[in-house]
């Protein structure tokens, strides 16, 4: 049986600009179940990252209805729902790998034990141990990127919200943590939410895949993935793989408007 | 928009606090005054109210609040006592008499001007000097590195002093020490600047063969002049201190700095504190003056 | 006239020896960094002697190195007085207070919108006025003794130290924010774990250029009225005689206790901020 953990309807958001109100969102409409891998991809300006932001409780949105485990996002913000990854590590330099690790559980009060054993528990998810006494700047970029992860992974939140994470990394990287990802949404039986722009990754890592597209913000299209659960780098080359990226390219293309 | 009201919500309440602070701070002057004029004062006799504090000698002579803000000589002058003296110093005096201070400030303002030119100048000389040469980069810069975290304006007297014994005096022994105090800093700022192209710059600059002449004209120079503005205000702000204090030691008689040292001898607090604000009016007139240059010298070079 | 010409040859030579360190193979490494700069400082320490010497240029003008070191020597204890009156108890005390205040204040402005954007353009404007001219003032209320002088320095470090903190508070990035806000950290959370770390290299600006201030504050306010001890007390009393060897003498303290104290709070910065790119090297 299947419950649902994120459930948007109708959902809207509209900025106010000098230029005139932007429609970041409009009628959103999803339901992610758990232990869902869910990507969102579409062209910049489309709203991945601002739909991401809502379920954060990083935006307030304008209209329409969110929740996440049945509260609102605020609510579940104080329960600890989720761990945020951002575009970029964003570890604090002062501090070690491991004491980066231990900020959300200082803030929310662990006891110190509790801390260490939990900081060595995450270093070695993703493949870090040894590492938790240098400083960020003493490690690659890549690296940088897993120990924020870890950090998100740290305490006990259940949904995983991930804004583009490997973005700023080379390509030889990046599916070198894609595999790992993996490995730990498998050990780890989260449910996951994945901003991206590349179609090769979101069909790589996902369930379920939402097509989006700009002005007004909106989903276009949301595909089942039909992949199954252990999958190989070489999964790529497949005919299945390569039929679900057409479909996304299809979706993508249709959205796009190409009125700029 | 919301910040200039924040600004001036600041500067009623620094205003606001003056006022306040004038009570406590001249009552006990106001009181002596009353009580010789024949009013009648709580508790009676200066010696009575020489120990006790100023808030409750407030309290009980209630009807002397608005005298703390008129008095002759205050221990803490009100605000618009200051702004009248400023009013008739400036405007109501001929800017030739010795008692206006507009040529006091000018007496100032033209040893900081020559001061600060002769040092901007030497400075960006020697700048240039240790960007182009290892030898004096290595040996000059930490030094003036150094004479950045020491007070050298203690020698100020010392300058003053000897250059009249040599028969030097006038505005060039005031414009020497404003020469050195505004030299440092442009030294430092301007080295910084023109190291501040990136070696990828530089680089493009090789693939077209460039001499070290065009290098220096076409990208160091350029790219340096954010730095020389930062550090020609931080200059300009050394070179009056400088011209200010280097008035003190020789009982000089015109300029800020002479206005301050005859008001401190003889008590003329109001005249001390109308010097103080025409050399702050001073110093941000010209700091603002250099702020406007550094806008329009940016804008025309697309750095801003 | 033979000390004339030994200073020029031995301004040849020291400039000859540091041009060979300088575009030697050594020339990176520390010694030669710190060689440099320290035979820099010697030859021209010699030629001055020599000029002084060759040229007779009388101690009223000039006094060689070797008269003020002779000078430094043997006043140790007057040099000592006037280093404890002026620098421990004036500038030091002055320093403390002030910087503590601005620490304080600029936290509690850091709480309001509002009050920080009134707040920094004042601040920025009095950090950049000549605060020396309130001695006079201060001196008038204080007294001649020490504590004038630390209220002079209380106002001269006050705004520059207020306006770098505030800065410094204001340095974190919209994304490190977020990160704290998705822990649902509370507000001193947020500043004690984050924004107080992250504005340490401002604060440290704002010490820094506070502990010069504090040193001019100090010894200038002197010129205004003093007892009869204190660096800026000796200095202009010995110009009025004269003795120029003592107030050279006082420069030298002034130098060693402003790099001193400069040297200190650069080596405190380096062990809280070791992990900013200027500090890493």
């Amino acid at each position: 049986m299947t419950t649902t953990v994120i459930e948007a309807s109708g959902l809207e958001l509209t900025f106010q600009t000098s230029d005139g109100p932007v429609h970041a969102l409009k009628d959103v409409n999803l339901q992610i179940e758990k232990g869902d891998f869910v990507s969102f991809i579409g062209p910049s300006g489309c709203g991945k990252t601002t739909f991401l932001r809502v379920m954060a409780a990083l935006e307030q949105p304008t209209g329409g209805s969110i929740t996440v485990n049945g509260m609102t996002p605020e609510e579940a913000r104080k329960n600890r729902a989720y761990g945020y990854v951002f575009q970029a590590a964003g570890l604090y330099p002062w501090r070690t790998i491991a004491k980066n690790i231990k900020l959300p559980l200082e803030i929310m009060g662990y006891s110190r034990a509790d801390q260490d054993a939990r900081v060595e528990a995450v270093l070695k998810l993703v493949d870090l141990e040894g590492f938790g006494g240098k400083y960020p700047w003493q490690l690659s970029g890549g690296m940088q990127q897993r120990a924020s992860i870890a950090r998100a992974l740290a305490f006990d939140a259940d949904i995983l919200l991930m804004d583009e994470p490997f973005g700023a990394l080379d390509e030889i990287v990046r599916d070198h943590l894609n595999e790992q990802l993996l490995q730990l949404w498998a050990r780890t039986e989260k449910t996951i939410g994945f901003v991206t722009h590349s179609i090769p990754e979101a069909v790589y890592l996902s369930t379920k895949i939402v097509v989006m597209s700009p002005r007004p913000g909106r989903i276009t299209d949301v595909i089942e993935s039909p992949l199954p659960k252990e999958r190989p780098l070489e999964i790529r080359d497949t005919p299945e793989f390569i039929e679900i990226a057409h479909r996304v390219r299809e979706g993508l293309r249709a959205g796009h408007s190409y009125d700029e | 928009m919301k910040s200039v009201l924040a600004v001036l919500t600041v500067l009623a309440a620094i205003v606001a606090i003056w006022y306040a602070a004038c009570v406590p701070m001249n009552i006990k002057g106001v009181l002596t005054d009353l009580e010789r004029a024949g009013a009648q004062v709580v508790p009676e006799g200066a010696v009575a109210r020489r120990d006790r504090g100023a808030f409750g000698l407030v309290a009980k002579n209630s009807f002397a609040i608005s005298a703390t803000w008129a008095q002759e000589r205050p221990r803490l002058p009100a605000p618009h006592q200051v702004a009248v003296e400023l009013w008739q110093t400036t405007v109501m005096k001929k800017i030739t008499s010795k008692r206006s201070l507009v040529f006091h400030a000018w007496v100032t303002l033209s040893a900081t001007l020559m001061g600060f030119a002769i040092g901007t100048g030497l400075g960006i000389l020697l700048a240039v000097g240790i960007v182009h040469s290892r030898v004096m980069d290595m040996s000059v810069m930490p030094w003036a590195i150094v004479s950045q975290t020491i007070p050298i304006i203690a020698l100020a007297p010392m300058i003053i002093v000897v250059l009249y014994s040599i028969g030097v005096q006038g505005i060039l022994p005031k414009a020497i020490i404003s020469a050195y105090l505004s030299f440092f800093p442009v030294v430092v700022g301007m080295v910084k600047g023109l190291r501040s192209p990136d070696a990828m710059q530089i680089d493009l600059l090789k693939t077209y063969n460039a001499s070290p002449a065009q290098g220096f004209w076409k990208l160091r120079l350029p790219s340096s002049m954010p730095y020389l503005f930062a550090s020609l205000k931080i200059g300009i702000a050394s070179s009056l201190v400088g011209a200010i204090v280097a008035e003190l030691p020789t009982g000089a008689v015109a300029g800020l700095g002479a206005r301050l040292l005859a008001g401190s001898y003889y008590g003329q607090t109001i005249q001390i504190w109308s010097a103080l604000f025409a050399a702050a009016i001073l110093a941000s007139v010209l700091v603002g003056l250099l702020g406007v240059i550094q806008r329009i010298t940016l804008k025309r070079m697309g750095m801003a | 006239m033979i000390e004339v010409i030994l200073a020029l040859i031995l301004w040849a030579f020291g400039w000859w020896v540091n041009v060979r360190l300088a575009e030697g193979p050594m020339a990176r490494t520390r010694a030669v960094r710190l060689a440099v700069p320290v035979i820099f400082g010697i030859t021209v320490l010699l030629v001055w002697e020599l000029l002084v010497r060759g040229l007779n240029v009388p101690m009223v003008i000039l006094p060689a190195p070797s008269l003020i070191v002779t000078r430094f020597v043997t006043s140790l204890p007057v040099l000592w007085v006037d280093f404890r009156q002026t620098i421990l108890k004036g500038a030091l005390s002055g320093y403390v207070i002030g910087c503590g205040a601005a620490l304080l204040v600029a936290v509690l402005v850091d709480r309001s919108d509002f009050l920080r954007r009134g707040l920094l353009p004042v601040g920025n404007l009095v950090a950049a006025l000549p605060i020396i001219g309130t001695a006079p003032i201060l001196v008038m209320w204080f007294g001649f003794d020490w504590q004038s002088k630390a209220a002079v320095v209380v106002v001269s470090v006050f705004f520059p130290m207020l306006v770098n903190t505030v800065a410094g508070l204001a340095q974190t990035s919209a994304m490190q924010r977020d990160l704290m806000r998705t822990y649902a950290a509370g507000y001193w959370q947020s500043f004690f774990k984050l924004r107080l770390p992250a504005a340490m290299p401002f604060i440290f600006n704002g010490l820094k250029i506070s502990s010069t201030l504090a040193l001019i504050g100090a010894i200038v306010a002197e010129f205004f009225g003093s007892p009869t001890m204190g660096m800026g007390f000796r200095i202009s009393t010995s110009v009025g005689q004269l003795a120029l060897d003592m107030v050279w003498a006082e420069i030298v303290v002034a130098a060693l206790a402003g790099t001193a104290f400069y040297g200190i709070l650069a080596a405190m910065e380096r062990a809280v901020t070791f992990w900013h790119p200027s500090q890493r090297g």
